[in-house]
């Protein structure tokens, strides 16, 4: 499984990362994260606000911080 | 509506607590009191209303509802969406560069990031909460026109070239967003959001309101006619200028504006000065240099501290 946070670099990107990084760890699977700065890149997935949750190249959330749980439902699903 | 407020915490100072009604001190701290709490009450209870309605749109909407919209149609549209989406100026960029691969003219997307900020949660409910409706409708309406008049004149200018990055104009039409959530969630969330803008704001709150009341019972009423001169021609444009550095803090600002304008401040220069604060905000025009020519940011800044100036003479002059 791979998991993207997109931001530009903002304070709320920042905490989106590090509650896909709890949810990873208490869903015990493996899953590989990579925070997207590259503006570019996150234009290709056609997301206007972030941060953005991307799971195996799909937009599941955009515009907002999740909290753990709603990660770990994305995760399970 | 607070009058029931207005007397207990009157009571609560001064018959409770022993202060002296009508001494500097016992007014001031009645003031603290009262301000304080009404303050609090109306934030929660209006940045809920707003963030609850803003669950019904997204900034993916806006833009499917803006592509292929005329020029001056499509800037009062981006204007009044500006109220309703629920934005954060953190997402300017990917904002911008969406807008334009939809092909959206870029003063439409000027208008837009000019209302969002400027109709925020915070500046509204401050607004309402210290007063009342009828300065928060001529602060919309005005703002309103700041963001068409600013956005349409940079549109006629044709700046595009000043975007440091290529966009590639997507093909064909967009498709509409949906959004679905269950009236719960939207509650949840919106809740959720408020608490969230409740805890990151209320020691500004607290802050601006206590050197509000402090000038509120120390310092005599005529102080600023008298002394700094309330219809003197510059006073505007030094509002405008000392509201650009405070952008973050809207919520401690308006307090301090309310008394001022107690204290013969007119109410067209405090107008001008808390849009100054919201509209043009350093951090936002920091996050923009990344994809904008400085030259650019600058014009976006000067077009709306002008339409700001304006709107703040007008009103000095009609009241």
């Amino acid at each position: 499984m791979k998991i993207e946070v997109l931001g530009t670099g903002c304070a709320k990107c920042k905490t989106l990362e590090k509650v896909v990084q709890e949810a990873v760890a208490k869903s015990g699977k493996f899953a590989q994260i990579v925070k997207v700065e590259d503006i570019m890149k996150i234009m290709e997935y056609q997301v206007l606000s972030t941060p953005a949750l991307v799971i195996d190249g799909k937009v599941v959330s955009s515009g907002r911080v999740l909290s753990v749980d709603e990660v770990l439902a994305f995760i399970n699903a | 509506m607070f009058d029931w407020w207005q007397s207990l915490s009157g009571m609560l100072i001064f018959d409770i607590l022993g202060f002296v009604p009508q001494t500097h001190l016992g007014e001031a701290l009645h003031f603290f009191l009262y301000d304080t709490l009404k303050i609090f009450m109306l934030l929660i209870a209006i940045i809920f209303l707003v963030s609850f309605l803003r669950t019904y749109f997204n900034t993916e909407k806006v833009r499917v509802y803006l592509q292929r919209k005329s020029e001056f149609t499509g800037n009062v549209l981006a204007a009044f969406f500006g109220i309703i989406t629920p934005f954060c100026s953190c997402s300017a960029i990917p904002l911008f560069l969406g807008f334009m691969q939809a092909r959206i003219p870029m003063g439409i997307t000027f208008s837009f990031l000019i209302s969002a900020p400027l109709n925020n949660e915070i500046a509204i409910a401050m607004l309402f909460g210290l007063f009342g409706w009828k300065i928060t409708a001529l602060y919309i309406g005005f703002g309103l026109f700041v963001a068409i008049f600013g956005g349409y004149v940079i549109g006629k200018m044709r700046l595009e070239k000043y975007v440091l990055i290529p966009v590639t104009p997507m093909e064909g039409e967009l498709a509409d967003v949906k959004i679905e959530l269950s009236v719960e969630q939207r509650a949840k969330e919106a809740w959720e959001y408020t608490l969230d803008i409740f805890k990151k704001i209320y020691l500004y709150v607290i802050v601006g309101v206590g050197i509000g009341a402090f000038i509120h019972g120390f310092v005599p009423a005529d102080f600023i006619a008298q002394y700094a001169g309330g219809d003197v021609w510059y006073a505007v444009p030094l509002a405008v200028i000392m509201g650009i550095p405070m952008y973050s803090n809207a919520a401690g600002v308006m307090p301090l504006v309310e008394v001022l304008t107690d204290k013969g401040m007119l109410l067209g220069t405090a107008l001008s000065f808390m849009m100054a604060v919201t509209a043009l905000s350093l951090p936002e025009a920091m996050i923009l240099k990344r994809i904008l020519h400085v030259k650019l940011i600058a014009l976006f800044f000067g077009i709306v501290g002008f339409g700001i100036l304006v709107v703040g003479y007008v009103f000095n002059l009609i009241l």
